[in-house]
């Protein structure tokens, strides 16, 4: 149990893959315009990165391992992540229009999301049981949302804030990204032993 | 000394009231010419009953309140209707169709303006009744018709009646000149507001920085204390000296201690309020038949002579008030309507006295100096905004709100429950004209409402048209199918064909 | 490597990508999208006028066309800025102006029949989309001025151009506080 929750304290916090590792930045800077939008990417990347994590172990230790295919193991991570992601994408048209608009070209790109494969593979090369994958899915996914929430608001007061002229837009908005992973520098530690 | 009751926040202001109440009212003589306009100041127009060359005497009708909102108009003095048209006037626009009644200094009083003796024994609703066509409104700064909160008042069951002699605004003092000077008309003009809301108790609520009128109202309600119903239905509360006590929400949490829930009037939360001056006015009435023709305004400000306080008649040119003050000592900066908090300026002092005006305020640039020039600087985000709301708003979050024009935001912090004080503009280290902003936003905010609600209804209106033509045609389908059938299978028919 | 070994690594990558795409087929075909929620969204800040000059007959089918991509949030002349931007704002899309090939903003205005032109024919009343006109066969016509949208739908029916556009009666903008009582 302990090892589980130190597992999710480092997935999400200590080693967030968004501000510590810097990957799936690109759904990071491209939805983090409205709160809205943000919360639907940041549920729909949660589920995807659970689902994913999963099965992709599930495949791995049954499929891959007992037929020595284990070489293929991105490719075969990459068809299932598609899958994963174009099944969610079924579920936001059918549930919300409205956020399949307003996510529109990232929702397919959560596919190419490095953050998701990484976790996958992860997976593999820590050598986690089902558990601890499902476990180490949903803390990143968790992680990632809310370092994407934060990102979301930060910016939505940026846009009625006094800020200099070559500054508006990205720029300021990569410099608070900057600030925000020095803040979560301060998790460094955490849960060591 | 013991903390006298007031309200959460609010800032205590430097009151600038002592030079005009030094002296006593002065008693204006009745122009040659007064301008009545058709809003007297609570945004809602009266329907003129006379026209040109019509011959008027003191209290007669000349425009009649069709709207719940508007009240009624008489002549204060005795002439001839000049014109009816629009001039310049103290509302909001600048302009307003105006009565303009020549004064042919005859003095003739309407037949119809006769005491009323038995004003305490006519019924609530009787009396409602002749106070609206009396045209008595707050003279408290709003101008709202009485008869129209009295009604709401009866009908959400109030059971207190809270006469409003704060005066917090900086500059104003009328009202307490007239509890000075007509503190029995005060008490009596409150017993017959309570009888006319059905009120059980009354609560006569002044600042402490009176101490010259709360001892002359202690002593009328001594005086009076048989005419009441019971002995503690008529009382006097002492509140802090706060900006803005005087602020109907505001008041009633500290004399009453409830608050009024934000989106509801203070009547269904068992309160009405109502100025002092305004029970001095339905005393008058009651007293001669007076509908209100005149009212006790403070002509003030660094910018006059003499400050002091006048009665004058409603429609008075605010150039006559001005030279009863003295004149001007020098150029104005600035001719205000209203204290310095909530004042608008007005365009010259060609405008006519309305019921709304309290106070006309002289300003030069020491008066209202802090901001002349002010450049704005971007926020600080120090929180004294905050601090001083009286409605527990965050000034911060919605001026963010207010320059981004986004309308949820500004909903959900609250930008109705705004009650328009400027002291959050007053704090502001950064001289951010918040009042302006916040008033302008509002605007705004109404103006969307309006057009969705509008595009609603238009929908709603598209969408049954819809229907009906289905449906019609439907019926139409379904009318030619059966004469169809029936013309194929005549042998069906029950009533025997020829066979 | 041998062969076989790359027969059975692309037999499992195809046997998985046929797994994947069966499931996603099945899963797409007893999943309905939901259309309606976006459209009722988009439909809630039109002017509702149903005027037609975004080429699409009433302001719902208007705001279906933009909820299906069709058509692009610039077309709404009565609607003006305020209503793009809304629009722009809850589609997360860049703000522009409106495109002039569909119109130009006007005023405010409703409908007003000339009564002594008026010759009782019927023929405008079918034509208002909001049922704003009151009259019958060789009854005076009258427009009820506060359920008017301004749409204009009325003028080409009349055979003796008795309609004429007026301006709308300006509402009061007063933000109704209450001052001290």
């Amino acid at each position: 149990m302990t090892e589980l929750l130190l597992l999710a304290l480092g997935a999400s916090l200590v080693n967030n893959f968004v501000l510590s590792n810097f990957l799936g930045l690109c759904p990071f800077i491209g939805v983090s315009r409205r709160f809205e939008a943000a919360a639907g990417m940041a549920l729909a990347t949660l589920f995807v990165l659970t689902i994913a994590s999963g099965l992709s172990f599930a495949l791995w230790q049954w499929v891959l391992v007992p037929l020595h295919l284990e070489h293929l193991r991105t490719l075969v991570f990459i068809l299932l992540i598609a899958g994963v992601v174009q099944f969610t994408e079924i579920m936001v048209r059918a549930t919300s229009p409205l956020l399949h608009q307003l996510l529109g070209i990232f929702l397919p790109l959560i596919t190419t999301n490095c953050a998701v494969l990484g976790v996958a593979l992860l997976n593999v090369d820590r050598q986690h049981g089902l558990l601890e994958s499902l476990v180490f899915g949903a803390s990143a996914g968790a992680g990632f949302g809310l370092a994407l929430l934060l990102f979301t608001a930060l910016r939505e007061r940026l846009d009625t804030a006094d800020v200099p002229e070559a500054f508006r837009g990205a720029p300021v908005a990569l410099v608070t990204a900057g600030l925000m992973a020095l803040a979560f520098m301060g998790f460094t530690g955490l849960g060591a032993r | 000394m013991a903390a006298r009751p007031t309200f959460p926040a609010g800032l205590a202001l430097d009151a600038h009231k002592q030079q005009a109440c030094g002296t006593p009212i002065i008693e204006l003589s009745l122009p040659p010419q007064v301008t009545l306009a058709l809003d007297q100041g609570s945004g809602y127009s009266a329907e003129p009953v006379v026209t040109v060359g019509d011959s008027v005497a003191m209290g007669t009708l000349v425009a009649r309140a069709d709207h719940p909102f508007a009240s009624a108009l008489h002549s204060p003095l005795a002439g001839n209707v000049v014109a009816i048209e629009s001039r310049e006037a103290a509302v909001e626009g600048g302009r307003n169709v105006c009565i303009v009644i020549e004064n042919d200094g005859s003095g003739r009083i309407d037949d119809r303006v006769r005491p009323v003796a038995t004003a305490l024994s006519l019924s609530p609703e009787e009396l409602v009744h002749r106070l609206r066509d009396a045209g008595i409104a707050g003279l408290g700064g709003a101008g709202f018709p009485t008869a129209t909160k009295l009604n709401s008042a009866r009908a959400s069951g109030a059971q207190t009646l809270v006469l409003n002699g704060a005066e917090c605004e900086p500059w104003i003092c009328c009202d307490d000149a007239v509890m000075r000077s007509a503190a029995d008309d005060v008490v009596r003009g409150a017993l017959l507001l309570q009888r006319a809301a059905g009120a059980g108790r009354c609560l006569i609520a002044i600042e402490d920085d009176k101490p010259a009128a709360i001892a002359a109202v202690a002593g009328a309600i001594e005086r009076q204390r048989d005419a009441a119903q019971r002995d503690d239905a008529l009382t006097l509360a002492v509140i802090s000296a706060v900006y803005p006590q005087g602020a109907e929400r505001q008041l009633i949490t500290a004399v009453a201690g409830i608050e009024v829930p934000s989106g509801s009037l203070p009547a269904a939360a068992g309160v009405i309020c109502q100025n002092v001056a305004t029970a001095v006015a339905v005393a008058r009435w009651a007293a001669y038949g007076e509908p209100i023709l005149s009212r006790v305004v403070t002509v003030t400000g660094s910018g006059v002579e003499h400050p002091c306080n006048v009665r004058a008649p409603i429609g008075t040119p605010l150039s006559a008030l001005i030279a009863a003050a003295g004149g001007y000592r020098s150029t104005p900066l600035r001719l205000i309507a209203g204290g310095s908090m909530t004042g608008r300026a007005l365009p010259s002092d060609d405008v006519g006295l309305t019921k709304a005006m309290n106070c006309v305020l002289v300003a030069t640039p020491d008066d209202v100096g802090s901001r002349l020039g002010a450049v704005e600087m971007p926020c600080i985000r120090c929180g004294d905004c905050a601090n001083v709301c009286p409605a527990g708003l965050l000034p911060q979050q919605l001026h963010r709100a207010a320059l981004a024009d986004a309308h949820d935001a500004m909903h959900e912090l609250g930008m109705r429950d705004c009650i328009d004080c400027g002291l959050c503009d007053y704090v502001c280290p950064s001289q951010i004209p918040l009042a302006a902003r916040f008033r302008d936003a509002r605007r705004r905010l109404n103006a969307a409402e309006a057009t969705a609600q509008k595009a609603a209804h238009a929908r709603e209106r598209h969408e049954l048209r819809t229907r009906r033509l289905q449906e019609a045609a439907t019926a139409e389908q379904q009318a030619f199918e059966s004469v169809r059938n029936r013309a194929r299978q005549p042998d069906d028919d029950p009533a025997g064909g020829n066979r | 490597m041998n062969p076989v070994a790359i027969g059975i690594a692309l037999l499992v990558a195809v046997a998985l990508a046929m797994a994947l795409g069966v499931a996603l087929g099945w899963a797409a075909s007893r999943i309905e999208p939901d259309a309606d929620s976006l459209v009722e969204r988009i439909d809630a800040l039109l002017p509702q006028t149903q005027c037609g000059q975004c080429l699409y007959p009433g302001c719902r089918p208007y705001a279906a066309a933009i909820a299906s991509g069709e058509a692009d949030i610039d077309r709404c002349p009565p609607g003006g800025d305020s209503t793009l931007r809304a629009l722009a704002a809850l589609l997360d899309r860049a703000p522009r102006p409106l495109d002039p090939a569909f119109g130009a903003p006007k005023p405010a205005q409703v409908a007003w029949i000339v009564e002594e032109r008026c010759i009782g024919c019927a023929l405008c009343l079918p034509a208002c989309p909001v049922d704003a006109i009151v009259g019958a066969s060789r009854q005076m016509h009258t427009v009820i001025a506060a359920q008017c949208t301004g749409c204009e739908l009325c003028l080409p029916p009349c055979p003796v151009d008795c309609i004429e556009l007026r301006a709308a009666p300006a509402t009061s903008l007063r933000h109704h506080q209450p001052r001290a009582a």
